[in-house]
């Protein structure tokens, strides 16, 4: 049998970014697959060295679109932890607030451009007409649709009062009703469980071994979700990490479906339990010594490593974000499935590679 | 005939998208402008995969030395009529990449834009007003293409019959 390398990306249909994959193909069945990445590569770890601390809020907030306040968030929490400063109450709650809003949007549209892509269209317009009642919520509470920058070193520049609190437990509510009628759409359709079930297995040990995050490893049937390690106000809220045990492409997307639930529940929690109180504190004196933040974006653990030496200036800032941790298993699932199970392969870890490549 | 083409190539204009090292923001604003609430798609817009069948090139986030080529590479591809839009802060001018090491600026850098639409990230609303922008734009360069096609035409056919 002849072997053909197949080129895939960096412009490719179902891809709204740049992935480059070379495949080797032999009649239709994937033998290898070799990423190439660096096609949305900036160099923003070196701005830190231009840019002073605070202002590297607004920069980290660019390093993805899709999960900007979580990763200004776990910026700050570095910067906290190396300042000494301790965040107020109600601003760790607004915090939660603002993340799980981020992770409905951000699976709501991996649920949309899922279906896309294996060409159910009029599903990925319904997730989408959904989204658009979270991107509403964020435009109202913190003032743009995409980039949600409310995150200062020390807690959160903007509140949300009584009245938008109540608007914002409507709108999830009707969220949630519709997300629910799209179920058995979704889940239980003859075409989507072809395209799914039993594609792209990744076993429990494999996922440990290769070091998968988030809902790739969830699916695996491994409960760990970086939210259990306490930080803003996790600790204070109930919840357990949504776990599905087959490893599948269908497993993957049952897991993101039912976190949509689990992060509307724990806006509900939040706005419950949040105390009346300031918002921030001003932090005193500059950052020094070295820091590893950890927190949990929709598409899994994202690390940042922050060393600073007393001046304003931060000496090195270090990123690791969940696309990187989950390419290796995928090019562990990628060999020995068809051609035409790629491109959805390549979406069920969730690609963001403005993340990945910084 | 030649009204017909150019009419219809203003009132149903194919447009692809380019990221360019953007930061996802404004890709999914571009398409959010597809989806239920704001359906460009009931103007005849539609957004297609090949440049080949394209007359507007979106384009969102800054060139880095690696997709220049790509970037120039697409808009080659595209046959005449064609406009550019640049879509964000970081394709009008870098934005807050501007100073980092592997950013070459913005979109203008390597090809030539008609519009910009400002905005980290711009709402919908804005990139749907700078393509119609572009539009303008485009029927104008439309008629310099189109002007002389006939005769050009009619000399191709009697150079074939000739042979």
């Amino acid at each position: 049998m002849t072997r053909t390398v197949l080129p895939f990306g960096p412009q490719h249909p179902v891809l709204p970014e740049p992935l480059h994959l070379t495949l080797t193909i032999e009649d239709e069945i994937v033998k290898e697959a070799i990423p190439k990445l660096g096609y949305v590569h900036r160099g923003l770890e070196k701005l830190a060295e231009i840019r002073d601390h605070t202002q590297m809020i607004q920069i980290v907030e660019r390093v993805c679109g899709i999960c900007s306040t979580l990763h200004a968030m776990c910026y700050c929490q570095g910067i906290e932890a190396l300042m000494n400063v301790e965040v107020p109450s109600r601003a760790k709650y607004l915090r939660v607030v603002w993340a799980e809003m981020h992770r409905i949007h951000s699976h709501l549209l991996w649920l949309g451009l899922f279906a896309d892509a294996f060409g159910f269209e009029s599903l990925f317009m319904q997730f989408w007409r959904i989204r658009e009642r979270i991107m509403d919520l964020q435009e109202a509470t913190s003032g743009n649709r995409v980039i949600v920058s409310v995150n200062v070193v020390g807690g959160v520049k903007r509140d949300i009062n009584k009245e938008t609190e109540k608007w914002i437990l409507e709108t999830l509510d009707k969220v949630a009703r519709e997300v629910n009628q799209l179920k058995t759409t979704i889940l239980d359709d003859f075409t989507v469980k072809q395209r799914t079930v039993g594609i792209g297995i990744l076993s429990k040990e494999k996922a440990y071994e290769l070091g998968a995050a988030g809902p790739t490893l969830r699916a695996s049937g491994i409960a760990q979700d970086m939210r259990q390690t306490g930080y803003a106000a996790y600790p204070e809220l109930d919840f357990s990490p949504v776990i599905e045990t087959n490893g599948d492409s269908y497993a993957r997307t049952v897991c993101r479906f039912n976190e949509i639930f689990q992060a509307i529940d724990l806006i509900r929690q939040a706005f419950a339990k949040m105390p009346e109180g300031e918002l921030a504190v001003k932090p005193k004196g500059l950052p020094k010594g070295e820091v590893v933040s950890r927190v949990e974006q929709p598409r899994g653990e994202v690390l940042y490593y922050l060393k600073a030496d007393g001046t304003k200036f931060l000496d090195r800032l270090r990123i690791r974000t969940p696309t990187f941790a989950n390419i290796p298993p995928l090019l562990d699932m990628l060999p020995g499935c068809d051609l035409a199970d790629v491109p959805i392969l390549i979406l069920t870890i969730d690609p963001c590679i403005s993340c990945t490549e910084r | 005939m030649k009204s017909l083409i150019s009419k219809s190539r203003v009132k149903s204009p194919w447009l692809i998208h380019f990221d360019c090292g953007s930061c996802n923001g404004c890709d999914i604003e571009v398409l959010a402008c597809l989806t239920p609430v704001y359906d460009i798609e009931r103007f005849g817009i539609i957004n297609v995969g090949n440049p080949k069948h394209a007359d507007i090139l979106l384009v969102t986030g800054t060139v880095n030395h690696r997709n220049k080529k790509a970037l120039k590479n697409i808009y080659d591809q595209m046959p005449e009529p064609k406009v550019v839009v640049a879509i964000g802060a970081c394709g009008t001018s870098g934005g807050v990449f501007r100073d980092a090491y592997n950013v070459v600026g913005g979109v203008d850098k390597v090809i030539p834009v008609d519009a910009y639409v400002s905005g980290c990230a711009p709402k919908p609303e804005s990139i749907i007003d700078g393509v119609v922008i572009a539009l303008g734009k485009l029927a104008e360069k439309g008629k310099k293409v189109d002007q002389g096609i006939f005769e050009r035409l009619e000399k191709t056919q009697t150079a074939i019959m000739a042979r």
